[in-house]
């Protein structure tokens, strides 16, 4: 299958190997990926930040460069939620009809990477191999915006080696909300502390999520405590194998000590 | 039938009432999470509520169904309220009520006040009610010489501590049972000395507190959780039965109500209280549920009024979009979830409306402008949209209010600038640059970016974007 990387700008940006294990785990599975260059942000941050208006170009943009593609995929549950769910509201909201109808066509094609995985490819082992302890984050816009439910976790699963364990209440939001981490700093900062004290209780080394943003945040709360536990990306679990694994520790989504 | 002019749309006016706080949620926040003990009585309490919701939840299988329900009835009501109004006004007058319309919290507690005067009291007794909170009419009262009992435990708790409400069902829920014994302590003054701190002693301090008022008061006060436009029934739910004592024990009866508590019919009814007391207390059924249709010759109150309150409303409902906050019923089960409310409770929004729900209200009742903060006091996790009974789509509401809100100027042009160097890809690859080596500066990014760096780290710049790999690794150009 030909599939479109909607790399997030986050991603692109800050955390690459997500994005290349997206890459690799996909051509792995005898995919072809191509990767729009024209694509940059899906203006997630404008919209949330109260900025619509100016999101209307980068949702225009979006829809333009993913429109040749029948799959797109994403490794971040919150972008293809702002797909789903703002693109054509931001477009309507303009007025303009025809840009909403677009959006929600190229909307209709995207998938988070575990929807494409399991609904899409209809796979749940991967062929993955990845010796560690993980718990795992179920960010609040993969589970509540466009509930991927427990195909992470099935994915998970099937990872050779993996010692899986549950994350107690897992359910709720790390704090992080984009510019609310900024804005609401201190509440931000309160949500992240008892999220890190349930990642901590799993004694798990590794903690993992289908998103980027809310891992950078779990992540530098837990790089500031010193706590040894890593953040990574769910892509870069499901895209190791024994090579990968052999050749030695990586820093993944590592994060400045 | 009465007809009267509500006027344009306004929203509800300043130094009245209850809906701005003094201070931003940041500022109020930052107090709220210094304190430990709050924050421990909050969790007790979201997490003890959560569980026995959720439980009673399951029982029904259809719960989404009734949800679905539910915002049907309340976006249908919304569409011709002013004609379910007026039709209410005639089955209340027509069964020996008296109703009366109020713009505003101003002429609310006028109509109150006056109605209370030529009752020839100078005491009321209350049943708990969100919408007097609101507009501040027990501080009206006062002002002119007259007492308002609240009934309402937890409001009583609130009241006799001279603290505001922090929560629209479990007002003091800020506040444990050690510190509620104190109070009562303090301010009872016929209370036993040995009271414990035990719930059923502390209830039965109240009981005896309060019985003396509800055999002595002539004018009792309430809120209502719905009125019946087809009947012109009103009704409350409650828990304690102290709302009852107050609906059937007084002569004079007046009621304030939010003009979206309307709904179209009987039947309705059945609906809504099925999905309240178990979003709400989470409890199949609430114990109590008073309803009455204008007077009854011979039995309970024998004046009988209605005071229908717009104070905002009328803007609120002109959004087409906002106006689904009107579809509010109280239930409180998404402040219950959220887990911003859960560690800053609910003194930090401000308003009498706190957590999601009280972010898009407030706001909206009172022009933007007015709660600015508010909207962006949410990290959009979206369990509140999950949890409201009637689907209330919270943080589609948020977003939209943050639309509205003023912005501050430098935030304004850095989001313009940003917008447009994403729409320009050569451009954006060289601030993607420019932003890994930027960081090399410190661990510390300047305001307002060290909220960030105050207690997370950043994440190390990686040695090239993801875009620049792709055109080394994988470009067929």
């Amino acid at each position: 299958m030909r599939i479109a990387l909607f790399v997030t700008c986050l991603a692109d940006t800050l955390f690459p190997e997500a994005a290349k294990a997206t890459v690799r785990l996909l051509e792995r599975l005898g995919h072809q990926v191509v990767f729009p260059e024209d694509q940059t942000c899906c203006g997630q941050m404008h919209v949330n930040t109260g900025y619509p208006d100016e999101a209307l170009r980068l949702v225009r943009r979006h829809a333009r460069v993913f429109a040749p593609y029948d799959v797109v995929v994403a490794p971040s549950g919150s972008c293809v939620g702002s797909v789903r769910h703002q693109h054509a509201m931001v477009a309507r909201r303009a007025g303009d009809e025809r840009l909403a109808s677009r959006a929600e066509e190229v909307a209709g094609r995207t998938y988070e990477l575990s929807e494409l995985l399991v609904d899409v490819l209809g796979v749940t082992d991967v062929g993955a191999y990845y010796p560690h302890r993980v718990t795992y984050h179920p960010t609040c816009h993969s589970l509540r915006m466009i509930r991927v439910g427990d195909k992470p976790l099935r994915l998970l699963r099937e990872v050779r080696g993996l010692d899986l364990v549950e994350l107690p209440q897992a359910e709720q939001c790390c704090g992080f909300g984009g510019t609310f981490a900024v804005k609401n700093a201190d509440t931000s900062t309160a949500m992240l502390a008892d999220k890190m004290r349930n990642v901590l209780a799993t004694r798990a080394d590794v903690c993992t999520a289908g998103d980027a943003s809310c891992l950078m945040h779990i992540g530098g709360g837990l790089s500031r405590l010193r706590a040894g536990v890593r953040t990574v990306h769910l892509a870069e679990i499901l895209a190791a194998t024994e090579n990968t694994e052999t050749a030695g520790e990586r820093d993944r989504l590592g994060v400045r000590p | 039938m009465r007809r009267t002019f509500l006027g344009m749309p306004a929203t509800a006016p300043r130094g009245v009432g209850h809906l701005r706080g003094d201070e931003s949620f940041p500022a109020a926040a930052r107090k709220a999470l210094g304190d430990a003990q709050l924050r421990r009585n909050l969790r007790h309490a979201t997490t003890t509520i959560r569980a026995k919701s959720g439980a009673v939840i399951g029982e029904v299988p259809d719960w989404q169904e009734l949800r679905a329900a539910g915002r049907a009835i309340k976006s249908d009501t919304m569409a011709r309220l002013p004609e379910l109004l007026e039709q209410l006004e005639a089955a209340v007058t027509g069964a020996g009520g008296t109703v009366h319309w109020a713009t505003d919290a101003v002429q609310a507690n006028r109509i109150v006040t006056d109605l209370v005067r030529a009752a020839g009291a100078d005491r009321v007794m209350k049943v708990k009610s969100m919408a007097t909170q609101e507009i501040g009419l027990n501080e009206a009262l006062e002002a002119a010489g007259i007492e308002p009992v609240e009934t309402d435990l937890a409001e009583l708790i609130v009241q006799l501590g001279r603290d505001k409400p922090s929560h629209i069902l479990v007002p003091a829920i800020h506040r444990n049972r050690a510190e509620i014994r104190e109070i009562f302590l303090r301010e009872m003054p016929d209370v036993d000395a040995a009271l414990t701190d035990e719930p059923a002693a502390l209830a039965a301090a109240a009981r005896r507190h309060l019985r003396r008022t509800f055999l002595s008061t002539k004018v009792a006060v309430s809120g209502a959780n719905f009125a019946v436009a087809e009947t012109g029934a009103l009704a409350v739910v409650e828990s304690e039965g102290n709302g009852r004592m107050c609906l059937t024990l007084p002569e004079t009866l007046i009621t304030v109500m939010g003009v979206e508590k309307v709904i179209p019919t009987w039947d309705d009814l059945g609906v809504f209280l099925q999905l309240l007391p178990r979003a709400s207390t989470g409890e199949r059924m609430n114990p109590y549920t008073s309803m009455w249709t204008g007077v009854t010759p011979g039995d309970g109150p024998q004046q009988v009024h209605l005071v229908l309150l717009d104070n905002g409303r009328s803007a609120v409902l002109a959004d087409a979009v906002g106006r689904q906050a009107l579809h509010c019923i109280r239930c409180s089960a998404c402040l219950n979830v959220c887990p911003v409310y859960e560690r800053t409770g609910g003194h930090a929004y401000g308003s009498v409306y706190p957590g999601p729900i009280g972010a898009v209200l407030s706001p909206q009742l009172t022009g933007v402008a007015d709660n600015a903060s508010l909207p962006y006091a949410s990290s959009l996790c979206g369990a509140c949209y999950d949890a409201c009974p009637v689907m209330i789509n919270i943080p589609e509401l948020l977003v939209h209010l943050r639309s509205q809100a003023p912005h501050p100027r430098s935030e304004a042009i850095a989001m313009a600038a940003a917008a447009y160097t994403m729409d320009h890809p050569r451009l954006y690859a060289v601030a993607q640059r420019a932003a890994g080596l930027g960081r090399v500066a410190g661990p510390a990014l300047p305001p307002p970016l060290n909220g960030w760096t105050a207690s997370r780290d950043l994440p190390a710049a990686p040695p090239q974007t993801f875009r620049q790999w792709w055109s080394e690794n994988r470009s067929e150009s």
